[in-house]
Protein backbone atom coordinates (compact mmCIF):
# COMPACT_ATOMS: atom_id res chain seq x y z
CA UNK A 1 0.00 0.00 0.00
CA UNK A 2 2.62 2.13 1.14
CA UNK A 3 4.73 1.42 -2.39
CA UNK A 4 1.64 1.77 -4.37
CA UNK A 5 1.35 5.34 -2.83
CA UNK A 6 5.19 6.42 -2.97
CA UNK A 7 4.84 4.95 -6.47
CA UNK A 8 1.66 7.21 -6.95
CA UNK A 9 3.49 10.27 -5.63
CA UNK A 10 6.53 10.17 -7.75
CA UNK A 11 4.69 9.71 -11.12
CA UNK A 12 3.31 12.70 -9.84
CA UNK A 13 6.68 14.21 -9.57
CA UNK A 14 7.63 13.44 -12.80
CA UNK A 15 4.35 15.02 -14.53
CA UNK A 16 4.72 18.24 -12.66
CA UNK A 17 8.76 18.34 -13.44
CA UNK A 18 7.56 17.65 -16.83
CA UNK A 19 4.98 20.15 -16.82
CA UNK A 20 7.43 22.63 -15.73
CA UNK A 21 10.03 21.89 -18.23
CA UNK A 22 7.32 21.83 -21.08
CA UNK A 23 6.21 25.82 -19.43
CA UNK A 24 10.13 26.61 -19.20
CA UNK A 25 10.91 25.58 -22.83
CA UNK A 26 7.87 27.25 -23.81
CA UNK A 27 8.94 30.41 -21.86
CA UNK A 28 12.49 30.59 -23.53
CA UNK A 29 11.51 29.95 -26.81
CA UNK A 30 8.86 32.30 -26.68
CA UNK A 31 11.68 34.83 -25.40
CA UNK A 32 13.52 33.98 -28.27
CA UNK A 33 10.96 34.80 -30.74
CA UNK A 34 10.71 38.13 -29.28
CA UNK A 35 13.98 39.55 -29.64
CA UNK A 36 14.17 38.14 -33.18
CA UNK A 37 10.73 40.36 -33.64
CA UNK A 38 12.27 43.42 -31.77
CA UNK A 39 15.73 43.24 -33.34
CA UNK A 40 13.72 42.84 -36.89
CA UNK A 41 11.44 46.02 -36.00
CA UNK A 42 14.47 47.91 -34.90
CA UNK A 43 16.38 47.27 -38.12
CA UNK A 44 13.27 47.88 -40.24
CA UNK A 45 12.82 51.19 -38.10
CA UNK A 46 16.47 51.92 -38.58
CA UNK A 47 16.35 51.29 -42.61
CA UNK A 48 13.09 53.48 -42.96
CA UNK A 49 15.01 56.14 -40.78
CA UNK A 50 17.10 56.38 -43.16
CA UNK A 51 15.48 55.08 -46.54
CA UNK A 52 12.64 57.34 -46.45
CA UNK A 53 14.41 61.35 -46.64
CA UNK A 54 16.72 59.20 -49.44
CA UNK A 55 13.47 58.29 -51.11
CA UNK A 56 11.38 61.22 -50.51
CA UNK A 57 14.30 63.10 -52.53
CA UNK A 58 13.52 60.92 -55.77
CA UNK A 59 9.80 61.00 -55.66
CA UNK A 60 9.45 64.80 -54.80
CA UNK A 61 11.84 65.99 -57.64
CA UNK A 62 9.58 66.92 -60.53
CA UNK A 63 12.11 65.18 -63.18
CA UNK A 64 11.68 67.91 -66.15
CA UNK A 65 12.17 70.49 -63.63
CA UNK A 66 15.19 68.48 -62.23
CA UNK A 67 16.61 68.35 -66.02
CA UNK A 68 15.81 72.08 -66.71
CA UNK A 69 18.05 72.92 -63.80
CA UNK A 70 20.97 70.74 -64.98
CA UNK A 71 21.10 73.71 -67.36
CA UNK A 72 21.36 76.52 -64.55
CA UNK A 73 24.55 78.66 -64.25
CA UNK A 74 24.22 78.01 -60.41
CA UNK A 75 23.81 74.01 -60.32
CA UNK A 76 26.87 73.71 -63.10
CA UNK A 77 28.66 76.36 -61.33
CA UNK A 78 28.77 74.23 -58.46
CA UNK A 79 29.08 71.03 -60.01
CA UNK A 80 32.46 71.84 -61.43
CA UNK A 81 34.03 73.61 -58.38
CA UNK A 82 33.14 70.92 -56.57
CA UNK A 83 34.50 68.37 -58.40
CA UNK A 84 37.43 70.57 -59.19
CA UNK A 85 38.10 71.01 -55.31
CA UNK A 86 37.61 67.66 -54.48
CA UNK A 87 39.91 66.22 -56.97
CA UNK A 88 42.83 68.38 -56.00
CA UNK A 89 42.23 68.20 -52.63
CA UNK A 90 42.14 64.12 -52.99
CA UNK A 91 45.09 64.51 -54.81
CA UNK A 92 47.31 66.47 -51.73
CA UNK A 93 45.65 64.39 -49.62
CA UNK A 94 46.97 60.96 -51.23
CA UNK A 95 50.23 62.96 -52.15
CA UNK A 96 50.82 63.87 -48.46
CA UNK A 97 49.45 61.68 -46.35
CA UNK A 98 50.45 58.47 -48.03
CA UNK A 99 54.04 59.15 -46.81
CA UNK A 100 52.71 60.11 -43.02
CA UNK A 101 50.47 57.15 -42.66
CA UNK A 102 53.55 55.06 -43.91
CA UNK A 103 55.70 56.71 -41.12
CA UNK A 104 53.35 56.42 -39.06
CA UNK A 105 52.48 52.73 -39.67
CA UNK A 106 55.91 51.54 -39.52
CA UNK A 107 58.15 53.70 -36.91
CA UNK A 108 58.29 55.78 -33.75
CA UNK A 109 59.81 59.05 -32.70
CA UNK A 110 59.34 61.43 -30.04
CA UNK A 111 55.65 63.05 -30.21
CA UNK A 112 54.00 60.24 -32.38
CA UNK A 113 51.25 60.31 -29.39
CA UNK A 114 50.87 63.72 -30.36
CA UNK A 115 50.81 64.00 -34.47
CA UNK A 116 48.39 60.94 -34.19
CA UNK A 117 46.14 62.78 -32.34
CA UNK A 118 46.18 66.21 -34.36
CA UNK A 119 45.92 63.91 -37.20
CA UNK A 120 42.41 62.44 -35.89
CA UNK A 121 41.43 66.19 -34.44
CA UNK A 122 39.58 67.16 -37.50
CA UNK A 123 37.37 63.86 -37.34
CA UNK A 124 35.52 65.37 -34.00
CA UNK A 125 35.85 68.77 -34.66
CA UNK A 126 32.78 70.37 -35.70
CA UNK A 127 32.61 72.05 -39.50
CA UNK A 128 32.40 75.52 -38.71
CA UNK A 129 35.28 75.51 -35.41
CA UNK A 130 37.38 73.91 -38.13
CA UNK A 131 36.34 76.86 -40.53
CA UNK A 132 36.85 79.52 -38.09
CA UNK A 133 40.09 77.79 -36.87
CA UNK A 134 41.51 78.36 -40.31
CA UNK A 135 40.11 81.74 -40.44
CA UNK A 136 42.11 82.37 -37.56
CA UNK A 137 45.31 81.17 -38.76
CA UNK A 138 45.14 82.09 -42.82
CA UNK A 139 42.80 84.85 -42.83
CA UNK A 140 43.80 88.32 -43.80
CA UNK A 141 44.00 88.90 -40.08
CA UNK A 142 45.30 85.37 -38.87
CA UNK A 143 48.57 84.18 -37.47
CA UNK A 144 50.01 83.15 -40.33
CA UNK A 145 47.61 84.59 -43.01
CA UNK A 146 48.81 88.18 -41.53
CA UNK A 147 52.33 87.64 -42.65
CA UNK A 148 51.12 86.47 -45.95
CA UNK A 149 48.89 89.09 -46.98
CA UNK A 150 51.68 91.08 -46.45
CA UNK A 151 53.38 89.29 -49.18
CA UNK A 152 50.40 89.74 -51.42
CA UNK A 153 49.18 86.26 -51.13
CA UNK A 154 45.19 86.08 -49.92
CA UNK A 155 43.70 82.91 -48.93
CA UNK A 156 40.79 83.54 -47.18
CA UNK A 157 37.73 83.52 -49.36
CA UNK A 158 39.05 82.22 -52.97
CA UNK A 159 39.10 79.08 -54.21
CA UNK A 160 42.30 77.96 -52.49
CA UNK A 161 40.84 78.36 -49.11
CA UNK A 162 37.65 75.76 -50.15
CA UNK A 163 40.95 73.43 -50.77
CA UNK A 164 41.98 74.14 -47.54
CA UNK A 165 39.08 73.23 -45.76
CA UNK A 166 38.43 70.74 -47.47
CA UNK A 167 42.17 68.95 -47.08
CA UNK A 168 41.75 69.92 -43.36
CA UNK A 169 38.67 67.87 -42.75
CA UNK A 170 39.02 64.90 -44.93
CA UNK A 171 42.77 64.26 -44.70
CA UNK A 172 41.58 62.39 -41.44
CA UNK A 173 39.48 59.68 -43.51
CA UNK A 174 42.41 58.81 -45.80
CA UNK A 175 45.86 58.65 -43.12
CA UNK A 176 43.50 56.26 -40.86
CA UNK A 177 42.83 53.96 -43.69
CA UNK A 178 46.19 54.20 -45.21
CA UNK A 179 47.90 53.61 -41.94
CA UNK A 180 45.44 50.70 -41.18
CA UNK A 181 46.51 49.47 -44.83
CA UNK A 182 50.42 49.54 -44.84
CA UNK A 183 50.33 47.96 -40.82
CA UNK A 184 48.33 44.62 -42.48
CA UNK A 185 51.47 44.53 -44.87
CA UNK A 186 54.00 41.85 -43.42
CA UNK A 187 57.32 43.24 -42.39
CA UNK A 188 58.62 40.35 -43.80
CA UNK A 189 57.69 41.22 -47.60
CA UNK A 190 59.56 44.56 -47.16
CA UNK A 191 62.22 43.19 -45.67
CA UNK A 192 62.55 40.50 -48.23
CA UNK A 193 62.48 43.02 -51.04
CA UNK A 194 65.42 44.86 -49.14
CA UNK A 195 67.67 41.91 -49.02
CA UNK A 196 66.91 40.99 -53.01
CA UNK A 197 68.84 44.38 -53.83
CA UNK A 198 65.47 47.18 -53.35
CA UNK A 199 66.08 50.60 -52.03
CA UNK A 200 64.01 51.88 -49.69
CA UNK A 201 61.93 53.68 -51.99
CA UNK A 202 62.02 50.97 -54.88
CA UNK A 203 60.50 48.51 -51.67
CA UNK A 204 57.92 51.08 -51.13
CA UNK A 205 56.79 51.68 -54.63
CA UNK A 206 56.96 48.00 -55.77
CA UNK A 207 56.01 45.64 -52.91
CA UNK A 208 54.16 48.62 -50.01
CA UNK A 209 52.51 50.51 -52.67
CA UNK A 210 51.03 47.53 -54.68
CA UNK A 211 49.74 45.29 -51.99
CA UNK A 212 48.13 48.32 -50.10
CA UNK A 213 46.52 49.59 -53.48
CA UNK A 214 43.34 48.92 -52.61
CA UNK A 215 42.96 50.20 -48.95
CA UNK A 216 44.63 53.41 -50.29
CA UNK A 217 42.04 54.05 -52.91
CA UNK A 218 39.46 53.24 -50.48
CA UNK A 219 40.82 56.02 -48.10
CA UNK A 220 40.91 57.88 -51.10
CA UNK A 221 37.04 57.57 -51.90
CA UNK A 222 36.32 57.89 -48.58
CA UNK A 223 38.28 61.36 -48.53
CA UNK A 224 36.99 62.85 -51.80
CA UNK A 225 33.10 62.07 -50.72
CA UNK A 226 33.95 64.04 -47.19
CA UNK A 227 35.47 66.60 -49.44
CA UNK A 228 31.87 66.86 -52.02
CA UNK A 229 30.08 67.05 -48.85
CA UNK A 230 32.35 69.57 -46.97
CA UNK A 231 30.05 72.74 -45.70
CA UNK A 232 30.67 74.08 -42.54
CA UNK A 233 34.09 74.64 -42.83
CA UNK A 234 34.11 76.31 -45.85
CA UNK A 235 31.11 78.44 -45.44
CA UNK A 236 33.59 80.00 -42.45
CA UNK A 237 36.53 80.14 -44.47
CA UNK A 238 35.76 80.64 -48.08
CA UNK A 239 32.86 82.29 -47.86
CA UNK A 240 29.67 81.80 -50.41
CA UNK A 241 30.68 83.02 -54.01
CA UNK A 242 28.76 81.51 -57.34
CA UNK A 243 31.35 80.04 -59.35
CA UNK A 244 34.63 80.52 -56.58
CA UNK A 245 33.52 79.30 -53.34
CA UNK A 246 30.10 78.02 -53.92
CA UNK A 247 30.60 74.30 -53.81
CA UNK A 248 27.56 71.89 -54.43
CA UNK A 249 26.85 71.60 -50.26
CA UNK A 250 26.63 75.53 -50.20
CA UNK A 251 24.58 76.02 -53.61
CA UNK A 252 21.82 74.18 -51.84
CA UNK A 253 21.41 76.34 -49.31
CA UNK A 254 21.86 79.58 -51.36
CA UNK A 255 19.07 77.72 -53.59
CA UNK A 256 16.49 76.46 -50.39
CA UNK A 257 15.85 80.05 -49.63
CA UNK A 258 14.74 80.75 -53.57
CA UNK A 259 14.47 77.73 -56.16
CA UNK A 260 13.97 74.21 -54.88
CA UNK A 261 14.21 72.68 -57.91
CA UNK A 262 17.94 73.87 -58.39
CA UNK A 263 18.71 72.25 -54.45
CA UNK A 264 16.83 69.01 -55.40
CA UNK A 265 18.79 68.74 -58.33
CA UNK A 266 22.12 69.11 -56.24
CA UNK A 267 21.15 66.83 -53.91
CA UNK A 268 19.85 64.77 -56.12
CA UNK A 269 23.49 64.77 -57.69
CA UNK A 270 25.29 64.25 -54.56
CA UNK A 271 23.32 61.08 -53.41
CA UNK A 272 23.72 59.39 -56.09
CA UNK A 273 27.94 60.59 -55.97
CA UNK A 274 26.95 59.17 -52.26
CA UNK A 275 25.76 55.87 -53.55
CA UNK A 276 28.37 55.19 -56.12
CA UNK A 277 31.24 55.89 -53.68
CA UNK A 278 30.04 53.28 -51.10
CA UNK A 279 29.94 50.79 -53.96
CA UNK A 280 33.16 51.57 -54.72
CA UNK A 281 34.37 51.58 -51.07
CA UNK A 282 32.47 48.39 -50.23
CA UNK A 283 34.09 46.56 -53.61
CA UNK A 284 37.36 47.41 -52.90
CA UNK A 285 37.32 46.64 -49.11
CA UNK A 286 35.67 43.10 -50.31
CA UNK A 287 38.73 42.86 -52.56
CA UNK A 288 41.27 43.87 -49.47
CA UNK A 289 39.84 41.31 -47.14
CA UNK A 290 39.88 38.54 -49.95
CA UNK A 291 44.15 39.57 -50.56
CA UNK A 292 44.44 39.04 -46.77
CA UNK A 293 43.33 35.90 -46.59
CA UNK A 294 45.12 34.72 -49.56
CA UNK B 1 84.52 33.76 -45.57
CA UNK B 2 81.79 34.95 -43.25
CA UNK B 3 83.04 36.38 -39.61
CA UNK B 4 80.91 37.80 -37.42
CA UNK B 5 81.61 39.27 -33.77
CA UNK B 6 78.17 41.06 -32.57
CA UNK B 7 76.11 42.29 -29.67
CA UNK B 8 73.12 43.65 -29.35
CA UNK B 9 70.57 44.50 -26.03
CA UNK B 10 67.64 42.54 -26.47
CA UNK B 11 64.31 43.40 -24.67
CA UNK B 12 65.18 39.97 -22.50
CA UNK B 13 68.45 39.23 -22.71
CA UNK B 14 72.12 41.08 -24.58
CA UNK B 15 72.76 38.93 -27.18
CA UNK B 16 76.60 38.19 -27.93
CA UNK B 17 77.60 36.12 -30.70
CA UNK B 18 80.78 35.40 -32.01
CA UNK B 19 81.18 33.01 -35.38
CA UNK B 20 82.69 32.39 -38.52
CA UNK B 21 81.28 29.99 -41.56
CA UNK B 22 83.79 29.15 -44.37
CA UNK B 23 82.69 29.38 -48.18
CA UNK B 24 80.63 26.22 -48.87
CA UNK B 25 80.16 25.57 -45.62
CA UNK B 26 76.62 25.00 -43.97
CA UNK B 27 76.37 26.36 -40.24
CA UNK B 28 73.14 24.98 -38.39
CA UNK B 29 72.35 27.61 -35.54
CA UNK B 30 70.63 25.69 -33.47
CA UNK B 31 68.25 26.42 -30.57
CA UNK B 32 64.90 26.88 -28.33
CA UNK B 33 62.36 29.87 -29.77
CA UNK B 34 63.48 33.23 -28.90
CA UNK B 35 67.16 32.75 -27.89
CA UNK B 36 67.84 35.19 -31.17
CA UNK B 37 68.27 32.76 -33.64
CA UNK B 38 66.46 35.37 -36.28
CA UNK B 39 68.11 38.37 -34.87
CA UNK B 40 71.27 36.81 -35.37
CA UNK B 41 70.31 36.40 -39.12
CA UNK B 42 68.87 39.48 -38.98
CA UNK B 43 71.65 41.46 -38.19
CA UNK B 44 73.90 39.73 -40.49
CA UNK B 45 71.52 41.12 -43.31
CA UNK B 46 71.48 44.16 -42.03
CA UNK B 47 67.62 44.19 -41.46
CA UNK B 48 68.64 44.99 -37.49
CA UNK B 49 71.92 47.06 -36.12
CA UNK B 50 74.15 45.60 -33.62
CA UNK B 51 74.61 48.20 -30.86
CA UNK B 52 78.79 46.96 -31.26
CA UNK B 53 80.90 44.60 -33.29
CA UNK B 54 82.23 43.65 -36.82
CA UNK B 55 80.42 41.76 -39.78
CA UNK B 56 83.10 40.92 -42.35
CA UNK B 57 82.43 38.84 -45.67
CA UNK B 58 85.53 37.82 -47.68
CA UNK B 59 87.49 40.65 -46.15
CA UNK B 60 84.57 43.34 -46.96
CA UNK B 61 82.91 44.97 -43.63
CA UNK B 62 79.40 44.65 -43.76
CA UNK B 63 79.26 46.23 -40.35
CA UNK B 64 82.09 47.63 -38.51
CA UNK B 65 81.03 49.82 -35.01
CA UNK B 66 84.57 50.84 -34.48
CA UNK B 67 84.94 52.45 -38.25
CA UNK B 68 80.86 53.48 -38.63
CA UNK B 69 80.60 51.33 -41.14
CA UNK B 70 76.65 49.92 -41.95
CA UNK B 71 75.85 48.82 -45.39
CA UNK B 72 72.38 48.40 -46.14
CA UNK B 73 70.34 45.34 -46.75
CA UNK B 74 70.30 46.06 -50.48
CA UNK B 75 73.87 46.19 -50.97
CA UNK B 76 74.98 43.18 -48.72
CA UNK B 77 74.39 40.74 -51.38
CA UNK B 78 72.55 38.29 -48.90
CA UNK B 79 70.29 35.23 -50.25
CA UNK B 80 67.71 35.36 -47.46
CA UNK B 81 64.84 32.67 -47.39
CA UNK B 82 62.40 33.47 -44.44
CA UNK B 83 60.65 31.54 -41.97
CA UNK B 84 57.42 32.26 -43.92
CA UNK B 85 59.34 32.73 -46.90
CA UNK B 86 57.70 36.10 -47.63
CA UNK B 87 56.83 35.86 -51.41
CA UNK B 88 54.85 38.88 -52.70
CA UNK B 89 51.55 38.06 -52.69
CA UNK B 90 50.94 40.10 -55.74
CA UNK B 91 53.21 38.74 -57.97
CA UNK B 92 53.55 35.74 -60.21
CA UNK B 93 55.95 32.96 -59.15
CA UNK B 94 58.09 34.12 -62.27
CA UNK B 95 57.91 38.07 -60.99
CA UNK B 96 59.11 36.96 -57.25
CA UNK B 97 61.95 35.25 -58.96
CA UNK B 98 63.43 37.75 -61.23
CA UNK B 99 62.39 40.51 -58.48
CA UNK B 100 66.19 40.80 -57.40
CA UNK B 101 67.70 40.77 -60.76
CA UNK B 102 65.19 43.55 -61.54
CA UNK B 103 66.23 45.96 -58.67
CA UNK B 104 69.97 45.03 -60.37
CA UNK B 105 68.96 46.87 -63.51
CA UNK B 106 69.57 43.51 -65.89
CA UNK B 107 68.30 43.69 -69.21
CA UNK B 108 65.15 42.13 -69.60
CA UNK B 109 66.11 39.69 -72.03
CA UNK B 110 68.64 38.52 -69.96
CA UNK B 111 66.46 38.25 -66.79
CA UNK B 112 64.00 35.97 -69.04
CA UNK B 113 67.07 33.33 -69.68
CA UNK B 114 68.31 33.42 -66.14
CA UNK B 115 64.53 33.35 -64.62
CA UNK B 116 63.95 30.41 -66.97
CA UNK B 117 66.98 28.71 -66.08
CA UNK B 118 66.27 28.78 -62.03
CA UNK B 119 62.79 27.93 -62.80
CA UNK B 120 63.76 25.21 -64.50
CA UNK B 121 66.35 23.83 -62.36
CA UNK B 122 63.73 24.07 -59.53
CA UNK B 123 60.97 22.35 -61.09
CA UNK B 124 58.76 25.33 -61.28
CA UNK B 125 58.34 26.36 -65.15
CA UNK B 126 54.68 25.02 -65.14
CA UNK B 127 54.09 27.54 -62.54
CA UNK B 128 55.81 30.35 -63.27
CA UNK B 129 52.31 32.30 -63.91
CA UNK B 130 50.96 31.59 -60.77
CA UNK B 131 50.45 33.72 -57.93
CA UNK B 132 52.86 33.09 -55.22
CA UNK B 133 49.98 33.24 -52.94
CA UNK B 134 48.02 30.15 -54.15
CA UNK B 135 51.18 27.46 -54.74
CA UNK B 136 51.76 25.19 -52.35
CA UNK B 137 53.70 25.17 -49.11
CA UNK B 138 56.52 22.81 -50.84
CA UNK B 139 56.28 25.10 -53.92
CA UNK B 140 56.69 28.03 -51.93
CA UNK B 141 59.69 26.83 -50.39
CA UNK B 142 61.23 26.28 -53.72
CA UNK B 143 60.44 29.45 -55.00
CA UNK B 144 61.96 31.15 -51.91
CA UNK B 145 65.23 29.55 -52.20
CA UNK B 146 65.31 30.39 -55.91
CA UNK B 147 64.78 33.56 -55.92
CA UNK B 148 67.44 33.80 -53.31
CA UNK B 149 70.03 32.17 -54.99
CA UNK B 150 69.32 34.19 -58.38
CA UNK B 151 70.89 36.93 -57.56
CA UNK B 152 74.49 35.36 -56.42
CA UNK B 153 74.64 35.98 -53.14
CA UNK B 154 77.74 36.09 -51.04
CA UNK B 155 76.36 34.63 -47.97
CA UNK B 156 73.05 32.62 -47.90
CA UNK B 157 70.68 32.73 -44.97
CA UNK B 158 67.48 30.22 -44.33
CA UNK B 159 65.21 31.25 -41.11
CA UNK B 160 63.57 27.74 -40.17
CA UNK B 161 63.35 26.80 -44.16
CA UNK B 162 61.39 23.34 -43.16
CA UNK B 163 59.41 24.48 -40.72
CA UNK B 164 56.00 25.29 -42.95
CA UNK B 165 56.28 21.60 -44.78
CA UNK B 166 54.59 18.84 -43.51
CA UNK B 167 56.82 15.84 -42.35
CA UNK B 168 56.94 13.62 -45.18
CA UNK B 169 58.28 16.78 -47.66
CA UNK B 170 60.59 17.78 -45.08
CA UNK B 171 62.52 14.44 -45.38
CA UNK B 172 62.70 15.21 -49.10
CA UNK B 173 63.30 18.71 -48.44
CA UNK B 174 66.57 18.07 -46.13
CA UNK B 175 68.24 16.41 -48.87
CA UNK B 176 67.58 18.81 -51.52
CA UNK B 177 68.30 21.71 -49.65
CA UNK B 178 71.79 20.61 -48.49
CA UNK B 179 72.51 19.53 -52.68
CA UNK B 180 71.20 23.12 -53.60
CA UNK B 181 72.99 25.03 -50.55
CA UNK B 182 76.12 23.13 -51.45
CA UNK B 183 76.78 23.94 -55.07
CA UNK B 184 76.46 27.94 -54.01
CA UNK B 185 80.07 27.49 -52.39
CA UNK B 186 78.97 30.41 -50.36
CA UNK B 187 79.25 30.33 -46.61
CA UNK B 188 75.33 29.62 -45.00
CA UNK B 189 73.79 29.83 -42.14
CA UNK B 190 70.40 27.71 -41.14
CA UNK B 191 68.70 28.53 -38.17
CA UNK B 192 66.33 25.44 -36.85
CA UNK B 193 64.82 24.42 -34.04
CA UNK B 194 64.90 20.78 -35.11
CA UNK B 195 67.80 18.46 -34.37
CA UNK B 196 66.79 16.37 -37.37
CA UNK B 197 67.87 19.32 -39.25
CA UNK B 198 70.90 19.36 -38.09
CA UNK B 199 72.83 16.32 -38.96
CA UNK B 200 70.67 15.70 -42.73
CA UNK B 201 71.60 19.43 -44.04
CA UNK B 202 74.45 20.70 -42.05
CA UNK B 203 78.36 20.37 -41.72
CA UNK B 204 78.90 22.41 -38.36
CA UNK B 205 76.27 23.39 -35.56
CA UNK B 206 76.00 25.76 -33.30
CA UNK B 207 74.20 26.18 -29.82
CA UNK B 208 72.35 29.03 -29.30
CA UNK B 209 70.76 29.88 -25.22
CA UNK B 210 69.74 33.05 -24.65
CA UNK B 211 71.74 35.03 -26.54
CA UNK B 212 74.96 32.91 -26.37
CA UNK B 213 76.41 30.47 -28.35
CA UNK B 214 76.84 27.97 -25.40
CA UNK B 215 77.81 24.76 -27.80
CA UNK B 216 79.61 24.41 -31.12
CA UNK B 217 81.05 21.46 -33.48
CA UNK B 218 80.54 18.91 -36.01
CA UNK B 219 76.91 18.72 -37.08
CA UNK B 220 76.97 14.67 -36.41
CA UNK B 221 77.87 15.56 -32.89
CA UNK B 222 74.90 18.13 -32.50
CA UNK B 223 72.59 15.14 -31.64
CA UNK B 224 74.61 14.00 -28.50
CA UNK B 225 73.88 17.99 -27.30
CA UNK B 226 70.72 16.85 -27.17
CA UNK B 227 70.12 14.75 -24.03
CA UNK B 228 69.32 18.56 -21.98
CA UNK B 229 66.35 20.41 -22.49
CA UNK B 230 66.92 20.55 -25.87
CA UNK B 231 66.18 17.08 -26.76
CA UNK B 232 63.51 17.18 -24.31
CA UNK B 233 61.70 20.15 -26.16
CA UNK B 234 62.37 18.87 -29.78
CA UNK B 235 60.94 14.91 -28.47
CA UNK B 236 57.95 16.93 -27.18
CA UNK B 237 57.53 18.99 -30.36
Amino acid sequence: MATDQAKIGYDRGLKCRDQEVDTGDLFSRAKAAGLKVGLGALLILAMAFIALPVASLFLKSPLDAIIMSLHDPMVTDALRLSLMTSALTTATVVVMGTPIAYVHARFHYPGKELADSLIDLPVIMPPAVAGIALLMAFGRMGLLGHYLNALGFSIAFTTLAVIFAQVFVSSPFYIRQARTSFEDIDISLENAARTLGASRTYTFFHVTIPLALNGLISGAIMAFARSLGEFGATVMFAGNLQGRTQTMPLAIYTAMQGDLDVSLCLALILVIISFLVIALVKVLTRRVYKNASN
Amino acid sequence: MLQTDVRKKLRDFDLEVSLSVDDGEILLLVGDNGCGKTTVLNLIAGLMDPDAGTIHQSGRALFDSDLNVNVPPEARNIGYVFQNYALFPHMSVYDNVAFGLRTRKIPAREVDFMVKDSLEAAGLWEIRKARASSISGGQKQRVALARALIIEPEVLLLDEPLSALDVRKQAVMRQELRETIHQCRVPSIIVTHDLRNVACIGDRASLLETGRITLSGPADDAMDWGRGALAEDSARS
